[in-house]
């Protein structure tokens, strides 16, 4: 199923036959695939697909049932913590504090991800000038605008500078513009060398990525650059590949 | 580095509770306010006073005193037995609240100029009317002897009080106790399961359990915050209680606060589980109101004795953990007793403690089954 070995000597993200298994329902059924280092990877699939779980399994919040996966070079299953100081995470839902403000939120992250101090005021700076928040970091986070609130707490999930980052529909909700800022903040992380795990829901949002992969039913469709999948399925966009795989499911 | 993060974890949590000024002064003023409402509400005030005036011997000196109390619009005298015997009947039917008794030689003893003696019998089934009751009585013969004296100096009237169906008049003593477990209960369990849960609703406990942070470390780190409250309430609750109704303290103050803590620790072990087992934050209120704060109330001995209990309720009270802290609540403020007598409820609250608390680190864990 997965594209021919990766060029790549440094593989960030690798599974072979994951899966996850809930009674007699199986959520993920054996996907392998290969993350580069660096490298921005889409991953899609409809709602129920399997995404969630998979994500989960990568970044240690669920265990698998099969097959094994390493996350920047650590095994899922028995090296948890040190995936967990080498990744971030951006949920779907909103994971900074309402009620504390930026810069108490970025203190927070940064204190449990055992920066020093002078670490956390030094980063502090960096990424609220970066931002354009410099005059808002007593500000309530909670009164911030949608679209920096989102700009914000992926800031603050790369803080303590992982090697991956792993973001979970981050641009629901948020306005065209704050989406192509977004993606610009993520080309940004990728050219730093970090790499982006992210899912999404917005097809045109899928041809920014390096590399996609589209999860139909716990298995990987297809595996690719934009590219090659527009190639292989003769179609014009993404969203194209993705009805073409996904129709199946409709019908049945 | 695992330090650093608990911390900075706390100052989180600190920074949570302070910023919300409104649900922080309600919490600190609660056992104020709630010490000062239950007890004045249990000695509410009374204004007809029935009274049963039984006057073996009547002359002058027996009506002057008679005349004060029917002119005293709190009193009025509901009937003259010939003896006490005559006037229990009165009392059980509930239609009599104090008996002034005369001693037969009542008008002599001040023609000596002896104490006279009279007794005041008091129905105290509620006892905090009954003390009440016993304040203005007292005060009424206290006027009419100060009336005397001014025309006779030295004069006395000697009252004696019988309190009827509670002699010990118990009730705010034992009610304090009861309130500070309440207190307890409701800042550390019930506060502690709505922050959690709404961590959990809104997302964020995912994210800290995708940090380096340990689920240990989320509920200590949770916890510790709402257990320096819960300290400054049973302060408060105890300085109140001395200050407006006079509470005894007679045992050790560290031991009870050292009780106390271990008290909360189990109620704050019940909230962290319940935010755990509830799928939102109402649900988590829900069920911390009726797992914890229904029990805490019913099922304790802190309204309804246990004692008085129907025999097939009285084991279910055993699996409340404030029904074990009032008895040792109790037993150190009111007796004075130490650890030699409260070791066994000591024991079952650290051993309820230790069960709750790996319940709760183990609920923490990510599903990793």
């Amino acid at each position: 199923m997965s594209s021919s070995a990766r060029p790549d000597p440094a593989i960030a993200i690798s599974t072979r036959d994951l899966t996850r298994q809930f009674g007699d329902f199986t959520a993920v059924d054996h996907i392998t695939f290969d993350v580069g280092a660096g490298e921005v990877f889409g991953f899609l699939g409809a709602n129920g697909a399997g995404k969630t779980t998979a994500i989960k399994m990568l970044i240690g919040l669920l265990a698998p049932t099969g097959g094994e996966g390493h996350v920047a070079g650590f095994d899922i299953r028995t090296e948890r913590p040190e995936i967990r100081r080498n990744i971030g995470y951006m949920s779907q839902r909103f994971s900074l504090y309402g009620d504390l403000t930026v810069r108490e939120n970025i203190d927070l992250y940064g204190g449990i991800y055992g920066l020093s101090d002078a670490q956390i005021n030094d980063r502090a700076h960096t990424l609220l000038a970066s931002l354009g928040l410099e005059g808002s970091a007593r500000e309530l986070v909670g009164r911030l605008p949608l679209g920096w609130k989102q700009k914000l707490a992926f800031s603050v999930a790369l803080l303590h500078e992982p090697k991956i980052v792993f973001l979970d529909e981050p641009t629901g909700g948020v306005d065209p513009i704050t989406r192509r800022q977004f993606w610009e903040m993520i080309y940004a992380t990728g050219a730093r060398g970090t790499t982006v795990f992210v899912t999404t829901h917005y097809m045109d949002e899928a041809e920014y990525c390096d590399r996609i992969s589209i999860m139909v039913d716990g298995r990987i469709a297809a595996i690719g650059t934009p590219g090659e999948l527009k190639t292989r399925f003769s179609a014009v966009t993404v969203n194209d590949v993705f009805v073409q795989l996904a129709r199946p499911v409709d019908a049945a | 580095m695992n330090r650093g993060a608990l911390i900075a974890f706390m100052v989180k949590e600190l920074r949570h509770i302070l910023r919300d000024r409104q649900t922080l002064i309600v919490l600190l003023l609660m056992p104020l306010v709630q010490v000062v409402l239950f007890g004045f509400a249990l000695r509410s005030d009374v204004r007809d006073i029935r009274l049963v005036v039984i006057d073996p011997s009547p002359d002058y000196e027996t009506m002057a005193l008679r005349d004060r109390f029917r002119s005293s619009d709190r009193f009025h005298i509901v009937a003259t037995p010939p003896s006490m015997v005559a006037a229990e009947p009165l009392f059980r039917k509930g239609t009599a609240d104090a008996a002034l008794v005369f001693a037969p030689d009542f008008a002599e003893q001040l023609g000596r100029g002896e104490p006279a003696r009279v007794l005041l019998v008091i129905d105290a089934s509620d006892p905090n009317t009954g003390t009440t009751i016993q304040g203005y009585t007292r005060a009424v013969i206290a006027m009419h002897e100060a009336e005397l004296s001014a025309r006779q100096p030295r004069l006395r009237i000697v009252p004696e009080t019988r309190m009827r169906f509670n002699p010990t008049l118990e009730s705010v003593n034992l009610f304090v106790p009861g309130l500070i477990a309440l207190v307890l209960t409701l800042v550390s369990a019930l506060m502690t399961a709505i922050s959690l849960s709404r961590e959990k609703e809104r997302g964020t406990l995912e994210v800290l359990l995708v940090s380096p942070l340990r689920p240990w470390q989320i509920i200590v780190g949770k916890v510790l915050p709402y257990l320096a409250l819960a300290f400054a309430n049973v302060v408060t609750a105890l300085v109140a209680a001395w200050l407006v109704f006079q509470v005894p303290f007679r045992g050790s103050l560290p031991l009870l606060l050292a009780e106390s803590i271990l008290y909360s620790i189990v109620s704050l072990a019940l909230g962290v589980l319940i935010a755990a087992k509830t799928p939102s934050q109402r649900a988590a209120m829900l069920a911390a109101m009726l797992g914890t704060l229904l029990p805490s109330t019913m099922l304790s001995g802190m309204v309804f004795p246990i004692a008085s209990m129907p025999g097939w309720l009285v084991p279910f009270t055993y699996i409340v953990p404030a029904r074990w802290f009032i008895v040792i609540a109790r037993g150190i403020m009111l007796k004075g007793v130490g650890l030699e007598h409260l070791w066994l409820e000591t024991l079952v609250l650290i051993v309820m403690m230790t069960v709750l608390m790996i319940a709760a680190v183990r609920s923490f864990k990510p599903r990793l089954a």
